[in-house]
């Protein structure tokens, strides 16, 4: 069963790891990089909390 | 949960999501320290023999609580992704702030391969079969727990939420089966620990247990790297933070009192089990069982909350120009840093495949211990540059500057016990410190936009 369970941890290893990278490839190829590097530190601190005292 | 799962569209912004309440605050930093308890405070035991585990269990305790009210108060007003990172860049400056973001990406990073190794080597040491090595186990836990956290923090946190409670219970379940309350029956510890061998090798004994003491709580401050996906910072960070502390407080004082009071302080100290081993004592296949699950469980969260929190620290210095702006990406349906966590991906299981897990610890707890001893110098600027009243802040802490003064002192004692047991890596990682921050002085820091890093609505500090 141990064995088995080893074989079986590779290969759900094997799939994340392809699906992550095809995720990535579709992500990457889908949106521009402005888009996806558009966080900002503080933007929501800014709008949503205002700093008040 | 519906708008994680909207994808943005083209011109939109993207960022992290704020989708966290105090219970996956409380998850992440418990999550992350619970391990702890199962493994690693025992070698103090080794060190210094079962009094001075339960003296480091108190004394490291104190560190921790000033750890947790400072962070609570620095990250309730710098709610930030990123953490100690972010409260670093407005608080000292850019260097400081790139070494205290390495800091945080080498503990988390390292505690997360220590933990897939522990459950590996668990999962073997139960199996009993020979050939079967860990390989296999270490990987699953790795990239099953990178895609969990790629796919959303919201969900990332629920599982950690309740895997940490079933690991948590299965030490309140232990503690009550054994009749705490009698001497004799199960325990023995007016036999195990008496005055001839409470402390074996005296009170530099006690010292040298400060090393393995970190255990019973490093990684509690990791709860602010969820501070950009909290709801509400300025509620949910100090009342997450505080109650994962006093729930790691009751814990570390049950675990120390039935393992001491069940094992010889030379056993004790040199376990890899030492909660599991207590099960098996108990002579009952259930708790012996639960607590082999739970050290499991234990070990999948912290690993979990490591990957969440390593990731995001690496997006911070991404999203600041302090490396490559090309790790600042947020997934547009996900809302998480993929980038990061994909990128560490590989690293943590190169480490977990090559390193030791005494290594793989040490190098954890040095940069743990590196990033208290900034957070009690950063505390007293912060208090001397914005004093109460200039800035609204979330939280305050009580007693200034004795936490602070406290918790420096403390580190000073547990470097000086590090520099007992593992001086060459202490020196080798100043070494390194040292050497990146010179790349980042003279070379890096020309490509950050020195205004945009600083992203804080506040006057002026005070004195300049």
């Amino acid at each position: 069963m141990w064995v088995a369970l080893s074989y079986a941890c590779w290969g759900i290893s094997i799939v994340l790891a392809l699906w992550m990278l095809y995720d990535w490839f579709k992500v990457d190829t889908t949106f521009s990089e402005e888009v996806l590097t558009s966080s900002r530190e503080g933007e929501l601190e800014a709008t949503s909390e205002k700093h008040r005292i | 949960m519906t708008i994680a799962l909207e994808p943005a569209a083209q011109g939109d912004r993207v960022s992290l999501l704020r989708v966290l309440g105090p219970a996956h605050v409380w998850a992440l930093g418990v999550g992350i320290v619970l391990v702890g308890e199962f493994t690693g405070w025992n070698f103090s035991a080794d060190k210094g023999g079962a009094l001075a585990a339960l003296i480091v269990c108190w004394v490291v305790g104190l560190l921790y609580t000033s750890v947790a009210m400072i962070d609570s108060e620095v990250t309730s007003t710098v709610a930030a992704a990123g953490g100690q990172y972010a409260q670093a860049k407005h608080i000292v400056g850019p260097l400081m702030a790139f070494n205290v973001a390495l800091f945080l990406v080498f503990a988390y990073t390292m505690l997360e391969v220590s933990d897939a190794i522990l459950l590996g080597d668990t999962i073997v040491a139960k199996a009993g079969v020979e050939g079967l090595t860990h390989n296999s186990f270490i990987a699953a836990t790795i990239v099953v727990l990178a895609w969990l956290n790629y796919r959303g923090v919201l969900m990332t946190l629920n599982v950690n939420f309740v895997i940490t409670a079933v690991a948590y219970i299965s030490i309140v379940i232990l503690f009550f089966s054994v009749s705490p309350w009698t001497q004799g029956a199960v325990l023995k510890l007016n036999e195990l620990v008496t005055p001839g061998n409470a402390l074996p090798y005296g009170w530099i004994g006690v010292i040298a247990a400060f090393q393995f003491g970190i255990w019973y709580y490093l990684g509690i401050e990791g709860t602010t790297q969820a501070a950009e996906e909290v709801r509400s910072p300025a509620r949910s960070l100090p009342y997450g933070t505080m109650a994962g502390m006093i729930t790691l407080l009751i814990a570390a004082a049950m675990t120390w009192y039935v393992c001491a009071s069940m094992m010889p302080w030379e056993y004790l100290g040199i376990t890899y089990y030492p909660l599991w081993d207590a099960g098996k004592l108990t002579g009952s296949p259930l708790l012996e069982n639960l607590l082999f699950v739970a050290t499991l469980l234990a070990a999948l969260a912290s690993a979990n909350g490591c990957i969440n929190d390593a990731a995001r620290a690496w997006f911070s210095l991404g999203r600041d120009r302090y490396l490559p702006t090309w790790f600042s990406a947020v997934h547009p349906r996900y809302r998480t840093p993929y980038r990061s966590i994909l990128f560490l991906l590989p690293i943590a299981l190169a480490f977990a495949f090559i390193a030791d897990l005494n290594q793989a610890i040490t190098f954890s707890i040095l940069s743990g211990v590196l990033q208290y001893t900034f957070m009690s110098i950063n505390i007293m600027m912060f208090r001397r540059k914005w004093p109460l009243g200039s800035i609204r802040r979330g939280y305050t802490h009580p007693f200034h500057p004795i936490p602070a003064i406290v918790l420096f002192c403390l580190c000073v004692v547990t470097f000086f016990a590090i520099f007992l047991g593992f001086g060459s890596q202490l020196i080798a990682m100043v070494a390194f410190y040292f050497l990146i921050s010179l790349w980042f002085h003279f070379y890096r820091y020309k490509f950050v936009r020195r205004g945009d890093q600083f992203t804080m609505p506040w006057p002026k500090p005070q004195g300049y």
